[in-house]
């Protein structure tokens, strides 16, 4: 038991697609640590996979569909999750991009890639906190996942990269606005972590085997310590931590090559 | 080598739930609805069950379930 209680607090997690999700992995941490969650899945696609998950797991949590390109649908889950009383956070580890778009030159990206990439992956946030930070009466912490991408030219990661760009400004404008709200906005950047999505980038197996030669710590990172991170910056240990890139990633961005 | 059907055979079953005993090594995905992100996770579990990384030219390559036995005997 690592000491940190979210006893009495309940969180909201979007993005659990299966078992190696961040999101499940956040959700575990914040479980174990006494939260109240609440998690929305994409649409029917993924409904029974994570259904079966949570039941196994977290019996009782309720399980919202939530496509985030809808704002209609966004305005329906608020009216979902105030039926469960005070909200105290969200965790936020949604991105799509087209998959012929996390390939090759970032040069020939579409306006529609573009724009599908953008509106997913970093609008998504501030649409849905626009909907929930009232919801969060007693203050809170909201999260979303980037990578470093954002910051380097990564190969094959393109357009997403441009998106987590954008992804991580907005979580400097969002901390800005909600922390008279008392509501703090952090982002992890995670190194690369095999999950569904990631392997959805093409060459993903060579950015594992890159960061197991590079990174100071000498290995990937585990989904479970990126959870761990999140949880200290859902609990009060981060009470002054707001706009903030907390790097999870052994030590990756760091390194020139 | 029938036991690397057979495990892949479960694997896929466990994934994609469909029932063990309606696969051969015949049955193409698309018989069994498996979208792209299906064939990912299956992919993602197999690597673990087996311990190789299989790469994005090979998924492209799998039909069926025959393929992914064909692919993983000539990895071991």
């Amino acid at each position: 038991m690592n000491g940190i209680s979210l006893q009495k607090k309940t969180f909201l997690i979007m993005g659990v697609a299966n078992q190696r999700s961040i999101a499940w992995a956040v959700a575990r941490a914040y479980a174990a640590a006494g939260a109240r969650l609440i998690f929305t899945y994409q649409d029917e696609r993924f409904k029974s996979k994570v259904e079966r998950l949570v039941e196994a797991e977290m019996p009782g949590s309720p399980l919202l569909p939530c496509n985030v390109s809808s704002d209609a649908e966004i305005e329906r889950l608020v009216k979902e999750v105030e039926a469960y009383g005070v909200l105290h956070g969200l965790v936020h580890s949604i991105a799509y991009a087209r998959k012929e778009e996390l390939a090759g030159m970032y040069v020939h990206t579409s306006r529609e890639g573009f724009r599908l990439a953008h509106d997913i992956s970093a609008y998504s946030l501030t649409a849905v906190t626009r909907h929930l930070y009232p919801l969060m009466k007693e203050g809170g912490s909201i999260i979303t996942l980037t990578f470093q991408g954002s910051q380097r030219a990564i190969p094959n990661y393109n357009v997403m990269g441009v998106a987590k760009a954008s992804l991580e400004a907005s979580v400097r404008y969002l901390a800005r606005d909600l922390g008279p709200f008392g509501i703090r906005v952090n982002a992890i950047s995670a190194g690369p972590v095999r999950t569904i999505s990631a392997k959805g980038v093409a060459g993903f197996d060579r950015m594992l085997h890159h960061a197991r030669e590079i990174t100071p710590l000498q290995r990937p990172v585990e989904a479970s310590e990126v959870a761990g991170a999140a949880l200290f910056l859902a609990s009060d240990l981060a009470s002054a931590v707001t706009g903030t890139i907390l790097y999870v990633d052994c030590g990756y961005h760091i390194m020139g090559a | 080598m029938v036991n690397i059907l057979e495990k892949v055979k479960k694997i896929i079953s466990e994934q994609l739930d469909v029932d063990e005993s309606s696969l051969t090594a015949e049955t193409t995905f698309e018989e069994i609805d498996a979208d792209s992100l299906d064939i990912v996770e299956l992919v993602m579990a197999l690597e673990e069950e087996f311990d190789l990384e299989i790469s994005d030219q090979e998924i492209e390559n799998i039909k069926t379930v025959g393929d992914v036995v064909n692919y993983i005997e000539s990895k071991l």
